[in-house]
């Protein structure tokens, strides 16, 4: 890679041991993926709960935390991911007080290096949305594949190492979606039907990143016929990165760098697979139903305060199953919202749980499972489906009203 | 028996011998994994219930979220880690995580890795120079 000399600098040790590794590593990975120099990012955004951390990641972090102010303060301004307890409630989860110590050790290295602690995946919609071109290293894919493809921003998936690093050094390796070639359709989807609901777009999402499959792949889709709003795109793209590692998308008509079909792709318009309503029908049944629910779950991604609200208006003067729990996770900044608006206080009293800076699935699910005896959950996030089972729950999907039906009654009705 | 050789592109981590564990299968550490046993445990996995720990793990794409980044640090830290990762075609978070952790990992072979591989082969994999030995085969 070619490095400027501020980067010689840096490498050589003159800025810090902290920004010395950072600057390794990130060559290490450039030339992984031949990049030939770096590039200036403006912000970062740090994966980084316990769960993922573990006891060696955190104590890599005090470790760079130890080092004096001037060589560890992150070079750009730096966010954070969800965390994955919450302080105020994880005790009513059964989750134990070792996580939870981990996570004050965590939060508090972060601190000390500069990091604002947002606790978001929803960053686009809470903290500050990215502009047209802008270079960053985020580090959830629903942030990256939300920037990249809704507003135009440019970020590899930067995952909590390496969005760490991005933020000492103030830059990442120019590979991927920094450069315009990769950023160019590789293959067509023709919509032939409408979504109805989030979850109709989360699982739309789902079937383009199974069929989609990579990384590098960038599908484009046609012949949408209504408008999708943030929430609606924010499933959709969750969707299409977990289940292909997808982190760009173009919608014709809709996202900024496909104006119409020819500017989305590079030379020739490929051949289009059709996505009919048999299709998302076949994604839906693939689930099954079930008769009783242990938990019915509303995160991943976090809940905008539009979904809050939906989801008080469902439940207001209501009352959840007592054989059911009822989750909803939102960001730091939504419930402070909720909290001053009222919806918090509808949501509790309908007997559901409003977790802060948390999002479902980076919460030690698997112990969670086992402590209060869950193994069914219904959710409306075709991102949490694909990701749960491996957590040993048997995943239902359902749209946001379906799944408050049933957190009532216990169980979906046939 | 002859040694044979496949190569890929340029790698991360340092050289390292083990035995092969190969499925046409894709790969996340916070999917597919119960990481504590170190086991495969995601159902639908084609090598669920069988363990990676120290095994050259050969699967097809990287897939899902970026968690697996620090996870592969963590994973080595307790020595519940693969000795080495082959992909088809990895994704930066496996890249970065390999360049934390110090894992080897290599991708981008000259034909389908999982095809030219088979489980319990003994090989030795070079990152710095893009090459995977299969020794005795």
């Amino acid at each position: 890679m070619k490095l400027t000399e501020y980067e010689q600098a840096m490498r050589a040790g003159a800025f810090g041991e902290p920004r010395r590794l950072a600057i390794e590593q990130q060559i290490e990975v450039g030339r992984f993926f031949d990049a030939e120099d770096f590039v200036e990012v403006s912000q970062a955004h740090i994966m980084g709960d316990t769960e993922a951390l573990g006891a060696a990641g955190v104590e890599f972090l005090e470790r760079l935390a130890s080092f004096p102010e001037a060589e560890r303060q992150v070079a750009v301004p730096t966010i954070t991911d969800p965390r994955g307890v919450d302080q105020c409630r994880y005790r009513l989860l059964k989750q134990r007080d070792e996580w939870a110590n981990l996570e004050l050790r965590a939060s508090a290295a972060m601190r000390s290096l500069g990091v604002l602690m947002t606790d978001t995946c929803i960053n686009y919609q809470t903290i500050q949305a990215p502009v047209f071109g802008q270079h960053m290293a985020f580090g959830d894919t629903g942030v990256v594949i939300y920037s990249n493809s809704v507003c135009g921003a440019r970020s590899n998936f930067e995952g909590g190492p390496a969005a760490l690093a991005a933020a000492l050094t103030g830059r990442t390796p120019r590979y991927g979606y920094h450069l315009d070639a990769c950023r160019k359709g590789k293959m067509l989807f023709e919509l032939a039907f409408e979504p109805r609901n989030l979850t109709e777009w989360g699982a739309l999402g789902a079937l383009i990143g199974r069929a989609a499959g990579s990384y590098w792949s960038v599908p484009v889709l046609s012949t949408v016929h209504t408008s999708p709003g943030s929430d609606e795109l924010k499933h959709f793209g969750a969707a299409m990165a977990s289940y292909g590692s997808v982190a760009l998308y173009h919608i014709v008509g809709i996202t900024p760098e496909a104006p119409d079909l020819h500017s989305a792709f590079d030379g020739a318009v490929p051949a289009a697979r059709r996505l009919t309503r048999d299709d998302l029908e076949a994604y839906y049944a693939s689930f099954g139903c079930h008769d009783k629910v242990d938990v019915v779950v509303f995160a991943a991604p976090q809940l905008s305060l539009l979904e809050m609200r939906e989801l008080s208006q469902l439940l207001r003067g209501r009352r959840v199953h007592a054989g059911t729990s009822l989750l909803i996770a939102t960001s730091p900044e939504n419930k402070s919202a909720c909290d001053r608006m009222g919806i918090t206080q509808i949501l509790e009293e309908a007997g559901a749980m409003v977790l802060s800076g948390v999002c479902f699935y980076q919460m030690y699910a698997r112990e969670m499972a086992q402590a209060n005896n869950w193994k069914t959950l219904l959710t409306n996030s075709a991102k949490l489906v694909n990701i749960i089972a491996g957590y040993g729950y048997q995943p239902v999907i359902a749209p946001m009203d379906v799944c408050v039906e049933a957190a009532l009654r216990g169980g979906m009705a046939r | 028996m002859t040694d044979r050789s496949y190569r890929g592109h340029v790698g991360i981590g340092p050289k390292v011998t083990g035995i092969a564990l190969v499925a046409k299968d894709d790969f996340s550490a916070r999917y597919d994994l119960d990481r504590l046993q170190g086991i495969f445990s995601r159902a639908a996995h084609k090598l669920r219930g069988q363990s990676y720990v120290g095994a050259i793990l050969v699967l097809d794409n990287a897939k899902g979220g970026v968690a697996t980044a620090w996870m592969l640090y963590e994973m080595k830290a307790r020595r519940m880690a693969p000795a080495a990762l082959l992909l088809n075609a990895a994704n930066p978070i496996m890249a970065q995580g390999a360049a934390l952790a110090n894992l080897p990992l290599l991708d981008r072979f000259e034909a389908d890795i999982t095809g030219l591989l088979k489980t319990g082969d003994k090989v030795t994999v070079d990152p710095a120079a893009g090459l995977v030995i299969v020794h005795g085969a």
